[in-house]
């Protein structure tokens, strides 16, 4: 890859939520914003925009991570999922940890809400069987102003528990 | 909060990013995870004119068992070395202190290398590697230099690196038979920087403590054992030289304090996991 220059825009290209897509961004772009008015996703929030609240967590590659800590152009040619990549059939219907969170009031506002379904995403597939202290620990990487916690660890809980039936039956 | 504007390289070899800092001195910079330096630069504290990005050069991505020790390049994430040190019995003191630098999400960027490049005060793989006695491989287009952890750190965020210099790797010795690791650290929330970080390195004649979050750099002492006579009076004399000062966070005497009950902790952890 050359040089890519300051003031101009480059092209961006990535694996979105399964999905090729492409789009122009400044090297000084951040993968968040480029998520959101590039591609047009805008389930994936920001918040404090410097690494701490959580609110804008995607799957880069698989793994949990800060958009708002990543450049687009970093990310050229990763794997990306977003909160859109969630239901199972492009919004018409909630996945498990999107419906274990309604069932359980596990949002108030829900502006973080996204992040930390991404982060339980990559958690939940790479620790199956991790205890609640290991989920509370990987949730402290996410601030919510409303809920308390209780039950967002309670939905998560819940959640993990269905992941694990589900698996038993397929 | 958006950086100001800058060149980006995504360097394929280690050369292309040699050439680059060589060209372009301290207009350029290096990013690793970009998990310290993407904050300072939307908070517009860093401006570089190029972004020399180092994670897609492959020969740089090693862990490496050498003589020294474990040799960790400067593309290792820090999840990685973590479910390494989790695995290799060699690495005891990172497998308990990896898990306290930051959150999972951002240990998933972060490098181990691009921590102690950056040398916060109280960040945990600095103190480590100091603790443990550690060394660190710098380039530069010309030559390459290897110096101890001991000389790196000069002040707070500050280092011995040159402008044109790639730390190349860092190595952590490998754990010695009748030694005992351990590490402990408080703070406000995990995950959060610590306010008190302790390393210690326990043998049967004596320990080493090290101290991270109080002064500006990290900081290790040798100390008797626990049992000695004078070890209550060196733990302490330590706490008052680390030259403790209030802030936001804690005030200078809450700190002395963690010094001398968590050092203690940590020293007595240490010497139960004497192998
Ligand atoms: C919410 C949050 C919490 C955190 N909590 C902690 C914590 O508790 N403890 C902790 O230790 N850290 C913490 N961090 C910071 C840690 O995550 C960073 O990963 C780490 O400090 C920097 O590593 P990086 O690879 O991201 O480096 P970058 O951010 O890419 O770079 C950091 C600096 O190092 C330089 N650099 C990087 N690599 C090299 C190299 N090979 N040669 C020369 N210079 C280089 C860069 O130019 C830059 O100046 C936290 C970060 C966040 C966002
Ligand atoms: S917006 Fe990214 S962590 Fe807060
Ligand atoms: S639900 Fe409102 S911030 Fe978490």
């Amino acid at each position: 890859m050359p040089k890519l220059i300051a003031s101009m825009r480059h092209a961006v290209s990535l694996t979105l939520n399964g999905r090729k897509v492409e789009g122009q961004a400044e090297p000084r772009m951040l993968l968040s914003d480029f998520l959101r008015h590039q591609l047009g996703a805008t389930g994936t929030h920001v918040g404090c925009e410097h690494g701490v609240c959580g609110a804008c967590t995607v799957l880069i590659d698989g793994l949990p991570a800060r958009s708002c800590l990543a450049l687009a152009v970093q990310s050229d040619g990763a794997d990306v999922k977003t909160i859109e990549g969630l239901s199972p059939d492009g919004g018409h219907t909630l996945g498990v940890l999107q419906e274990a969170f309604r069932e359980h009031h596990g949002l108030q506002c829900g502006f973080c809400t996204p992040g930390i379904l991404m982060s339980l995403d990559g958690f939940l597939r790479a620790q199956p069987d991790a205890s609640e202290r290991e989920l509370k620990e990987m949730l402290s990487g996410h601030l919510c102003r409303c809920t308390g916690y209780a039950t967002i660890i309670k939905a998560a809980l819940h959640a993990q528990q269905r992941l694990k039936e589900e698996r038993a039956y397929a | 909060m958006k950086p100001a504007p800058f060149d980006y390289l995504r360097a394929e070899s280690r050369e292309d990013v040699l050439a680059q800092l060589h060209e372009h001195g301290d207009q350029a910079r290096i990013i690793a995870g970009g998990q310290s330096l993407v904050p300072m630069l939307s908070m517009r504290l860093a401006k570089p004119a190029l972004l020399v990005d180092v994670m897609h050069v492959e020969s740089l991505s090693k862990i490496e068992a050498t003589d020294a020790g474990i040799r960790v390049g400067a593309g290792v994430r820090q999840a990685r070395l973590l479910d390494w040190a989790t695995r290799d019995p060699r690495l005891p003191l990172l497998a308990k202190a990896l898990p306290w630098v930051g959150h999972a999400q951002t240990r998933n960027r972060g490098t181990v290398v691009g921590s102690v490049a950056h040398a916060d005060p109280s960040a945990e793989q600095p103190l480590c590697l100091l603790t443990l006695g550690g060394t660190l491989q710098l380039r530069h287009r010309k030559k390459a230099r290897s110096i101890p952890a001991s000389e790196f750190f000069v002040g707070m965020m500050a280092t011995a690196r040159g402008d044109t210099e790639l730390i190349e790797s860092v190595t952590f010795p490998a754990a010695q038979p009748g030694t005992g690791y351990a590490f402990r650290e408080v703070g406000r929330r995990h995950g959060d920087f610590a306010i008190v970080a302790c390393a210690a390195v326990a043998t049967h004649t004596g320990v080493r403590l090290g101290v991270g979050g109080v002064a500006d750099i990290p900081n290790v002492r040798e100390l008797p054992l626990p049992g000695a006579s004078d070890f209550d009076d060196a733990l302490n004399q330590y706490a008052w030289d680390l030259e403790a000062r209030d802030d936001l966070h804690a005030t200078a005497r809450y700190r002395r304090e963690l010094v001398r009950r968590l050092g203690r902790e940590t020293i007595e952890e240490a010497l139960r996991c004497r192998n």
